[in-house]
């Protein structure tokens, strides 16, 4: 009984939210940004995140819902006009080429937290992304394996203009998670910590008021370039900006609770 | 069980709710539409569109910041110390603290103190985690704490008109104002006393 009420609740939730999460577990992780101040592994804690990345059908809904989110009304600090949602075809309109299960992309980063906080929600950090996106269907951490790297080098090398598939059509990894690469850019909470936009290091006085903090970010592993690129796209990117292939996905984190139980 | 349910109630009431928010006439293109509360160093909260009607400087900074966080009120006074009295008293200067997890209104009250600030022009505020991003995204500020407690961050003193728009930003800091960021602050108190 209990577990039918949970379940209730859980499913409803999803379809309310769109989109259902999987408990992605504790762990420790190099991750490929390596900053003076944290070289070591990333202990990660447990956290929930969407199975697949967001979709046109469920943020219509949720712009349905947040009439302050539609295309037109979203105040111009919070979405660029010209771009966002620009190509669905009214502002509560998919349009013929914009599939319901297709993810949503023209999102600005304050629109795809805002989306994730109705939810009870937030963007996954960059190291909960990247350690997530780190396995493959059978192992937690597929980064060393030439096949792997191989398989997300393909994805970059399609052209551009190829319509960006449905949601939930790949693999899923061994958390149970989808779409992580191949499919999308998705943007991160932290996305704009990353620091690598601009020349923060090797400066001299004249620009040393740019940036405050002695900590230098090098990206030493060479063989992950596939990944970097996302840090590179990431990190070019104002929050107020959207683009045609980046969406999001959300994540939760565990209440203090569950987390001391694991 | 019973508490399972009311927590599962209540999270869908407070979706149901979530999407009534009262949207302020204020122009789409100004920062002030940020909906986060802020809290001053005297512990009273605020939304940025109360400070609505004057320009003002705007700068993010944290209370142990060791190296630039002095400098950026070295800023705000060395624009202050440019200005007219007239113009003084039309520009107002905010700080926000990046730093939520120590920086109380006790800790900003502190630096008031130290640094003798005039808290009828200057306010020293603070607000969670997720306003903090939301505020470095809508003024552009880029930070990220650092495993000994500082924040590797960048800095810029924002100059905002009465409506809470971005009119120009320096990345110069220190006690001698940037001349072209000074000669802006200027143009727009004059341009909105003249209102």
């Amino acid at each position: 009984m209990r577990r039918l009420i949970l379940l209730a609740c859980f499913v409803s939730t999803a379809s309310l939210a769109g989109g259902a999460y999987v408990r992605v577990p504790a762990g420790e992780f190099q991750s490929v940004l390596k900053y003076e101040d944290n070289k070591g592994k990333q202990k990660i804690a447990a956290f929930d995140m969407m199975k697949q990345p967001v979709t046109n059908a469920q943020f219509l809904e949720f712009v349905q819902k947040n009439p302050n989110w539609q295309r037109g009304k979203v105040p111009k600090v919070f979405a660029e006009p010209t771009h966002y949602l620009s190509h669905w075809q009214a502002p509560l309109i998919l349009a013929a080429n914009v599939k319901p299960n297709q993810p949503v992309t023209q999102v600005s980063w304050f629109a795809a937290s805002a989306f994730c906080e109705a939810q009870g929600a937030r963007l996954p950090t960059w190291n909960e992304w990247e350690y997530t996106a780190a396995a493959d269907r059978t192992r937690r951490d597929a980064r060393s394996d030439p096949a792997w790297r191989e398989s997300i080098l393909g994805w970059y090398a399609k052209p551009a203009s190829t319509p960006i598939a449905d949601v939930g059509k790949s693999a899923a990894n061994i958390y149970g998670i989808q779409d992580l690469n191949g499919l999308i850019w998705e943007w991160t909470e932290d996305y704009s910590a990353m620091l690598v936009s601009a020349d923060n290091r090797n400066q001299s006085d004249p620009d040393k008021s740019k940036f405050c903090g002695a900590s230098a970010l090098s990206m030493e592993d060479k063989e992950s370039y596939a990944v970097m690129m996302r840090v590179a796209m990431l990190s070019s990117l104002e929050a107020v900006n959207s683009t045609s292939n980046l969406g999001f996905r959300c994540a939760k984190s565990l209440p203090p609770k569950q987390v001391s139980k694991k | 069980m019973k508490k399972l349910l009311f927590a599962c109630l209540l999270s869908f009431t407070l979706f149901g709710h979530a999407a009534t928010q009262k949207p302020a006439p204020l122009p789409t293109d100004s920062v002030m539409q940020i909906s986060d509360t802020f809290t001053n160093q005297d512990g009273r909260d605020f939304k940025l569109s109360d400070r609505r009607g004057k320009p003002q400087l705007v700068a993010l900074f944290y209370t142990s910041c060791k190296y630039i966080c002095p400098l950026i009120i070295d800023s705000g006074k060395g624009i202050d110390n440019a200005l007219t009295p007239a113009e003084r008293k039309n520009l107002s200067i905010l700080l926000i603290s990046m730093d939520p997890a120590r920086d109380t209104p006790e800790a900003l009250m502190f630096i008031v103190n130290k640094r003798k600030l005039d808290t009828t022009r200057w306010t020293l505020s603070r607000t969670d985690e997720k306003g903090v991003r939301t505020i470095a995204a809508l003024l552009g500020i880029r930070y990220r704490l650092l495993a000994d407690g500082e924040f590797n961050h960048t800095s810029a003193l924002i100059l905002l008109d009465a409506e809470g728009r971005i009119i120009a930003r320096t990345e110069t800091l220190g006690s001698k104002p940037d001349p072209v960021f000074l000669a802006t602050v200027k143009k727009t108190l004059a341009s909105s006393t003249k209102r």
